[in-house]
């Protein structure tokens, strides 16, 4: 709740309007205490007072009704109607909304085409037909403007509802013997809530704006009572001759509904989600660089990660993603890196490109060499020529990084356009034979399907195709095989390895499966908690692991044929890599942990292609 | 008596009707499916994505209500979808532990709620309870006042496992229950569940597309492809000794540390599709070994050596 507050408060025109809106409140809330003159009464002979007048601060009306007394009375009247109308429609809008969302099928498809046959008029209409058949009334207004409204509330809440009803902690609640009203009121509503407050914080001073417009039309509330609608419209005929009659409420109008709606726009801003985690806040078109320290020197590889920094820095927090790697790739040859979840192995792969995020994400350290050029200091353009031209990536969901709106073809077709001069009917022929090239069958007619009319395995053999557009040096595939099956995995990794083989390709191969990376890979490092633990070829490794974590690591994987066994696990749980112990991050859950461990800065050790970092290796390398 | 008993299950989606032209016939997500659990016994369900091995979970909690076919456990027939009625005798562990938990709860009133709705548990009996279970799952006790974003993968699918013991079911459905995990804490889970079904004396049913997980905590495996069981047999012996083209097939494709790399089929190949599907065996089309029966007749499940079954029309030798 106080970041909440904290969040809303930041954004200094949300605070504005909190603090008119406030002094609005508190003076009609206080009207009937104030020493004013009844707001009803008449004196002719004093109409049409100047403001400052004698006993009326801000001057008389038509009849010679004290101005600020009606104005403050009437001020009450409409923020009352508008904040009930806004609530009353809320509360129907949103009960419609979660019953249509939650049942889904017939009972939402009665109701949501009855929500949008009360779209389909003329929201204005609509409530003019209300009141023309209830009766003028303030009462009426009221009614009108909160049916008007009810549609909104129901087509967000529905939508939202829709979305959480599918989610899987709703069919545990069901498994728990919850009812359908138990579910909608304790699983729902809570989740929902923060948009009903979202959705009536933007329309409220939309619905004083109305039932002001209603008042106006003498549909709303009837002389003598006065709201800001009346009165306006009541001053209209001496606008010219007595202006501040219908300026007072006018400006009195724009108060309320100016402060409404910067005070909404900040309670949406700090209260959704999305915009929350920063969905609005434009990364940058490369990763910041911040570097101190030495730049380390070129070197011959193809690729070459040298002690690589990446962090991010949210709020005070730093997080260390990535703490010192280095790695190399030669031509023709494939790298495996192997890491669980939290390991920086993919903030690796996106720093080369600068790719990560910024904010919050931050290079401070070291460099990425292509050819010996460094890519961490590179002018933005450099950049991104080499992207997807030189150095390609292919990520792990091919559902996500392609557009659901264009078809394949367009797609590889501009991948290839954005590097290389050439014409329209050139670049589909292009396409078709990349499509050709990662073996999808009929490719002259799969060239037009759009990415949802493709299976897992085909989707991803279009982002091969598409690292491929371009005839790079260096491809990193970012866990491409998770997500699919066994059957098609096999597929895709038999592919790569004849591209690489036919073609020189250097891979960078990102994984947490042992079996895919001694299936594919020549060589293998291991990170943990952001830094490289071991490397070396990987029949080496993988026969005789050097650190303890790659040892246990390998021991926790289930192998096929061996039977039904308890299987070994390593206790306790991978670091927060913004909290990392001193010495070497593994040791807390090492047996073979030593009281130095602890405490010294461990480096990467070894001879020939193996490296180790460990005092007490599993082998000697 | 076994544990559960299912008979000729199957379960057919309506497809959008067009609002002119006959009505669509579906899509069958489950062909007509029977086998039984035997008290204490874990059986495995294996099979990739969308051969439907969720709808078929689903059905057995009764979250889904089947097309046809009978669902019976521990003698009493369930028939009508009705999750709180099953609830008491069959629980689920979902695949994703956070999106499992409800995101403004907290974890003891996510506990609580099966003990109060399905037991009628008193408050102080409630809370006994749910410090007896988060013991028996290795949890502490005060994480049961915090939210469910403050866990990690594991400790959050921990919680998952405590929350479907604390309804005391008899049989558990595990739905992937480590696919989302790391490795390393991935064995955890899987030793804690073979624990709490030895102390509880559960039956277990677990789904996974794994073969070397499903392997290596199952007695029984059945293996499934495009919505009907294509072979069980003994956990130890059916990868090895595969009957079904289809099971060698996917035993071939787990990449193994040692094995060198192929394509253990041809690279052109696709899944049937669901809504349009082929005559005869579903997975003539793929099969090195399919004749021009496989692609008019279905095969039908049919006993191959001992205590294995099949549905293939040219099994492979054993």
């Amino acid at each position: 709740m106080s970041t909440f507050f904290k969040l809303l408060f930041r954004n200094r025109l949300a605070a504005m309007g909190a603090v008119v809106l406030s002094v609005i409140l508190i003076l009609v809330l206080i009207t009937p205490l104030l020493p004013l003159q009844n707001p009803d009464i008449t004196a002719t002979a004093d109409r049409f007072q100047k403001p400052f007048a004698d006993g009326h601060l801000l001057g008389t009306d038509h009849l010679g009704r004290d101005l600020l007394s009606r104005l403050l009375h009437g001020t009450r009247l409409s923020l009352a109607v508008g904040i009930s109308a806004a609530l009353i429609a809320a509360t129907i809008g949103s009960a419609i909304g979660i019953i249509a969302g939650y049942f889904g099928g017939r009972t939402d498809n009665i109701i949501m085409r009855g929500v949008d046959m009360l779209m389909a008029f003329p929201y204005i209409l609509l409530a003019l037909a209300i009141v023309a058949a209830l009766g003028p009334g303030l009462m009426n207004a009221l009614i009108a403007v909160a049916a008007v409204n009810v549609p909104f509330f129901a087509r967000n809440i529905r939508g939202i509802t829709v979305g959480l009803a599918g989610r899987e902690f709703i069919d545990a609640a069901r498994l728990a013997g919850m009812g359908h009203t138990r579910i909608i009121l304790t699983e729902l509503l809570p989740n929902v809530l923060p948009v009903i407050i979202i959705a009536m914080s933007t329309t409220i001073g939309w619905m004083i704006l109305e039932t002001a417009g209603l008042s106006f039309l003498g549909l709303g509330s009837q002389p003598p009572q006065a709201d800001l609608g009346s009165m306006l419209g009541e001053a209209r005929s001496a606008m010219i001759s007595h202006p501040h009659t219908s300026v007072v409420p006018g400006i009195m109008i724009f108060l309320i509904v100016m402060s409404i709606n910067l005070l909404g726009d900040g309670i949406r801003d700090a209260l959704d989600p999305r915009l929350r985690s920063g969905a609005l806040s434009r990364p940058r078109a490369t990763t910041l660089v911040e570097r101190t320290g030495d730049v380390p020197e070129a070197t011959d590889d193809l690729l070459a990660i040298q002690d690589l920094e990446t962090q991010f820095h949210v709020n005070k927090r730093i997080y260390r993603a990535v703490g010192g790697v280095s790695l190399s790739v030669k031509p023709g040859e494939c790298l495996g890196v192997i890491g669980e979840s939290g390991s920086g192995k993919s903030v690796t792969a996106l720093s080369v490109m600068g790719l990560v995020a910024s904010p919050p994400g931050v290079i401070t350290a070291g460099a990425v060499r292509f050819r010996g050029e460094d890519l961490i200091d590179a002018p933005y353009e450099s950049l991104r020529q080499k992207r997807g031209d030189r150095v390609a990536y292919i990520f792990q969901d091919p559902l996500s990084t392609l557009h659901p709106l264009y078809r394949v073809g367009q797609q590889l077709a501009e991948a290839i356009q954005s590097h290389h001069k050439i014409s329209k009917a050139e670049a589909r022929e292009r396409a078709i034979q990349l499509l050709e090239d990662v073996r999808i069958p009929n490719a002259e007619s799969r060239v037009d399907n759009f990415p949802h009319e493709m299976s897992g395995g085909m989707r991803q053999r279009v982002g091969i195709a598409m690292a491929l557009a371009n005839e790079p040096n260096v491809i990193i595939a970012d866990e491409p095989t998770t997500a699919l099956d066994v059957t098609v995995q096999a597929q895709i990794l038999s592919l790569l390895d004849d591209l690489r083989r036919d073609r020189g390709l250097a891979i960078v191969f990102i994984t947490h499966d042992f079996g895919v990376v001694a299936q594919l890979c020549d060589r293998v490092a291991v990170v943990y908690a952001g830094r490289v633990v071991e490397e070396g070829p990987t029949g080496a490794v993988l026969d005789a692991p050097a650190h303890p974590y790659t040892k246990r690591l390998i021991a926790c994987v289930p192998e096929l044929g061996g039977g039904r066994r308890m299987l070994s696990a390593i206790p306790g749980l991978p670091p927060v890599v913004d909290d990392l112990p001193p010495g070497c991050a593994f040791a807390p859950r090492c047996d073979k942990a030593q009281e130095k461990c602890r405490h010294i800065d461990i480096s990467l050790a070894g001879t020939g292609d193996r490296s180790v970092r460990c005092l007490y290796p599993e082998e000697l390398v | 008596m076994p544990a559960l008993k299912v008979d000729n299950i199957s379960k057919t989606f309506p497809l959008k009707r067009s609002l002119f032209g006959p009505a669509l016939p579906g899509v069958r997500a489950v062909q007509p499916v029977s086998f039984e659990i035997a008290t204490g016994e874990t059986l495995g369900l294996v099979g990739e994505s969308g051969c439907g091995k969720s709808t078929l979970a689903r059905m057995l909690v009764g979250l889904l209500e089947p097309t046809e076919g009978m669902i019976e456990i521990e003698g009493r027939a369930l028939d009508n979808a009705n999750p709180a009625e099953f609830g008491k005798l069959i629980q689920y562990v979902f695949q994703d532990p956070q999106s499992s938990l409800n995101p403004r709860k907290t974890i003891r009133q996510v506990m609580e709620a099966p003990l109060k709705l399905l037991h009628d548990m008193s408050k102080p009996d409630r809370s006994k309870r749910v410090s007896e279970i988060f013991e028996s799952v290795n949890l502490r006790e005060e994480f049961l006042d915090r939210y469910p974003h403050e866990f990690s993968g594991g400790q959050a699918q921990r919680i998952g496992i405590a929350r479907a013991l604390a309804a005391n079911p008899r049989i558990m459905i595990l739905d992937e229950p480590v696919s989302a995990l790391d490795v390393s804490v991935q064995a955890q889970v899987l030793n804690l569940l073979a624990e709490l079904k030895a102390k509880f004396s559960l039956t277990y049913l677990f789904i996974t597309h794994d073969l070397a997980v499903v392997e290596a905590v199952s007695d029984r495996i059945i293996v499934l492809y495009f919505g009907s069981v294509v072979e069980v047999g003994r956990a130890e012996k059916i990868f090895g000794n595969p009957r079904h083209p289809y099971t060698k097939l996917l035993a071939e494709s787990a990449p193994v540390v040692g094995r060198p790399l192929t394509a253990p089929e041809q690279k052109e190949t696709e899944l049937p599709d669901p809504l349009d599907p082929p005559p005869g065996c579903p997975f003539a089309g793929r099969c090195p070994r399919s004749t021009d029966l496989c692609r008019v007749e279905e095969p039908l499940l049919k006993p191959m050596g001992e205590d294995q079954l099949a549905a293939c029309h040219h099994p492979l030798e054993a």
